[in-house]
């Protein structure tokens, strides 16, 4: 069953026995039936949800937003305390079960906004409560955000980096 | 001598064990599947009463085991050993329920495929005539394998057309060395195929490999054919997986028709709940084939049955680390 293409990659390895290249003609044409066959995610209908249900939470942030400097912040002092309120939205969802719920609807819908961040680091605590204060919930709850944070404060370092070295 | 082998890795039980008795316990979604009614317990919620999904899987586990004992109509000092194994680290479930039951206790890991490794090495012991009764269970459970093999429960994830949900549940049965019930009459020893696959949510594309190779392997041993049993039935390749195996046996001649089921598929009504491809976990093909497919045995809806069971021996470690996913797939016969 092993098809023209599978063929091809496989002579390109000389240095291996006969054996060994006959198993890997077989993984790879393998391979390539399970590509061709495997179902795809519905992509129009995902992206199309995300983008109404992202949209209509971060609506409620500028709902939020407006409320706060309606009641006389400024845009710079709303912000922090707008982000707070949507993070308890995000928490108060997951722990009441429906946040996961939302994300098998939405995908990157519910995952970007910061409700989605807020929903990792609930849902692992959820979890991992079970295994006690500190070694279960406090050594375990950024076990799914821990890399955002490492990567996003690397990533504002270098950035600011970049600007100091560039700004006259 | 060998005398009970044939061919490369089957063997002939040439006294065939009986499955004297049963005992199923599935969960809430299982519970509202098309089977509910063949299992003796269907769990109001995942928690059962427990203050941690791991205990709740020890419970179901342990009582399952209770109920074919008692189906069995023996008691439990009788059994002369207890067979286990789950899909959680060092097999706690399985070994927890042990510690309760107080049986001399063999804990196994075939992943998904323990349900067939358990019935094949209880016809061994019990044909070799090391013992007149033995217990085999395992079990699985949504809450503990989505912790352990993926991420937290109410991590919000949007699942893919070939991911599947893992069963929450327990199969278990009571093997003897005589009495009436279906006979254990085959068993192939399936060896790990790795084609290199490595999606993580595509479980049945994994395992395929191995079932085809086990089943070819059956037919080959045997000298039967697909036609000459009532029923095939893999363990939990679901719909992407069976799809792959059908086309793999075709490809060394082998037609799987309408008498093939895969029992990730039969367990729940995939066009209705949310279970992506279908069930799998150890308890997948334990409850449907002690649940259901028992009863219809008794029923006389088939006469011989062909489970091969099918595990991913994975570890959420290798998987970090860039290795594939190797299957495993091993088959039993059982007849009426």
């Amino acid at each position: 069953m092993a098809s023209q293409q599978a063929k091809k990659q496989v002579s390109r390895l000389p240095h291996m026995t006969q054996a060994a290249q006959e198993e890997k003609r077989r993984q790879l044409a393998y391979k390539e039936l399970v590509q061709k066959r495997k179902p795809k995610p519905r992509y129009l209908r995902n992206v199309l949800v995300a983008f109404v249900v992202g949209g209509a939470i971060a609506a409620l942030g500028q709902l939020v937003l407006g409320f706060l400097m309606s009641r006389g912040l400024d845009l710079n002092g709303a912000s922090a305390p707008t982000l707070a309120v949507m993070i308890l939205v995000g928490v108060i969802a997951t722990g009441l079960g429906v946040y996961d719920e939302l994300g098998e609807f939405a995908g990157a819908g519910a995952a970007v906004p910061i409700t989605g961040f807020a929903n990792t680091i609930v849902a692992a605590a959820m979890d991992f409560k079970r295994e006690g204060w500190v070694l279960g919930m406090g050594a375990k709850m950024f076990i799914i955000a821990g890399p955002v944070i490492v990567y996003g404060t690397l990533a504002g370092v270098a950035v600011a980096f970049i600007k100091f070295m560039t700004s006259p | 001598m060998a005398a009970k082998k044939v061919g490369k890795s089957t063997i002939r039980f040439t006294s065939p064990p009986i499955i004297a008795g049963t005992g199923t316990i599935v969960g809430p979604v299982e519970g509202k599947g098309p089977l509910a009614s063949d299992f003796d317990v269907v769990l109001p919620d995942h928690a059962y009463g427990e203050r941690t999904p791991e205990r709740s899987e020890t419970k179901i586990l342990e009582q399952a085991a209770r109920i074919a004992i008692e189906r069995a109509k023996i008691e439990k000092s009788m059994v002369d050993y207890y067979i286990a194994g789950d899909l959680l680290n060092q097999i706690i479930s399985a070994s927890y329920s042990a510690r309760q039951l107080a049986i001399p206790y063999l804990g196994i890991y075939g992943a998904c495929s323990t349900c067939a490794v358990s019935l094949a090495l209880a016809g061994m012991v019990i044909d070799g005539g090391f013992a007149n009764y033995v217990l085999v269970a395992c079990s699985s459970h949504y809450q503990t394998a989505e912790r352990q093999y993926r991420y937290p429960v109410e991590l919000n994830i949007q699942r893919k057309p070939t991911s599947q949900y893992t069963v929450t549940g327990a199969g278990a049965a009571l093997v003897a060395s005589s009495g009436a019930g279906p006979k254990v009459t085959w068993a192939t020893t399936g060896k790990v195929m790795d084609l290199g696959a490595k999606d993580q949510s595509d479980m049945g594309g994994a395992m395929a490999p191995a079932a085809a190779d086990t089943l070819l392997t059956h037919f080959a041993d045997t000298g039967r054919g697909p036609d000459d049993y009532d029923l095939i039935l893999t363990g939990d390749l679901a719909s992407f997986g069976s799809e792959m195996l059908k086309e793999l046996v075709r490809d060394n001649g082998v037609e799987l028709d309408d008498n093939y089921r895969d029992c990730g598929l039969m367990l729940f009504d995939t066009k209705v709940q949310h279970v992506g491809a279908g069930g799998s976990g150890c308890a997948c093909s334990a409850v449907v084939t002690f649940g259901h497919v028992l009863k219809e045995m008794e029923k006389g809806t088939y006469r011989n049955v062909l489970l091969v069971a099918t595990g991913a021996l994975m570890s959420p470690l290798s998987f970090q680390q860039g290795e594939s996913i190797p299957g495993v797939a091993h088959a039993v016969v059982i007849e009426a």
